[in-house]
């Protein structure tokens, strides 16, 4: 028996065995299972408004100094 | 007689301001007209049948199919306003698309009722007697 060959087996046993407990003690298992959309975290969108406040009177100064092009 | 005198002092006081409160009531009917003077002809005409509107990144956009003299007018439009955005973020330290989409917010609520906005979910919207729909990050929307 080669050391691979012991170690799969091995590996084989504890997943049985967990299997087995899962099946068992079927209450405390919980499946996981990962969500088909990806998961889009904004973390740009307070900062960003934070910016937009600080550039409305410079804004409105070029609205004022522009004209012809608003 | 002294309330004679009172009256007449009143109606002096009066005369005196009629012209200046004519004068104030007028410059607030004149004030939103001013922005509109400084445009080219071609523009404010584009703008009051609906041809062109306020996109919600700052810059102009063409809501039918586009004519050659339309679209030269926006482009020109746009790289004039894109520099101006650009001078303005560098001096406040943000990105152009930051300082423009703010611009963007003050322009869509600026429209008068029958000129084009662009919507928060892309639509163009025609401008009616109420408040422009603004994207909620937009600093008036509060």
């Amino acid at each position: 028996m080669g050391a691979s060959e012991r170690q799969s087996h091995f590996a084989r046993g504890l997943i049985i065995a967990g299997a087995l407990a899962c099946s068992v003690t079927l209450s405390a298992c919980v499946n996981v299972n990962a969500p088909s959309e990806p998961i889009v975290i904004e973390l740009n969108v307070n900062i960003k408004q934070e910016v937009l406040y600080r550039l409305v009177d410079s804004a409105e100064e070029n609205i004022a100094e522009n004209p012809e092009i608003f | 007689m002294t309330s004679n005198r009172h009256f007449a002092r009143k109606a002096a006081v009066a005369l005196l301001a009629a012209p200046l409160l004519a004068v104030g009531a007028l410059a607030f009917i004149v004030a939103p007209a001013a922005a509109a003077e400084g445009r080219d002809p071609a523009y404010a005409a584009a703008r009051a049948n609906g041809t062109i509107g306020e996109k919600m990144d700052g810059y102009l956009g063409i809501v039918g199919s586009p004519s050659t003299e339309i679209k030269k007018l926006v482009d020109d439009l746009n790289i004039r306003r894109k520099a101006s955005y650009a001078d303005r973020a560098r001096s406040q330290g943000v990105t152009i698309e930051e300082f423009a989409f703010t611009q963007g917010c003050l322009l869509i609520a600026r429209t008068v009722p029958g000129e084009k906005y662009q919507a928060p979910d892309g639509s163009w919207q025609t401008r009616g007697s109420g408040p422009a729909r603004v994207d909620p990050r937009c600093p008036s929307a509060g």
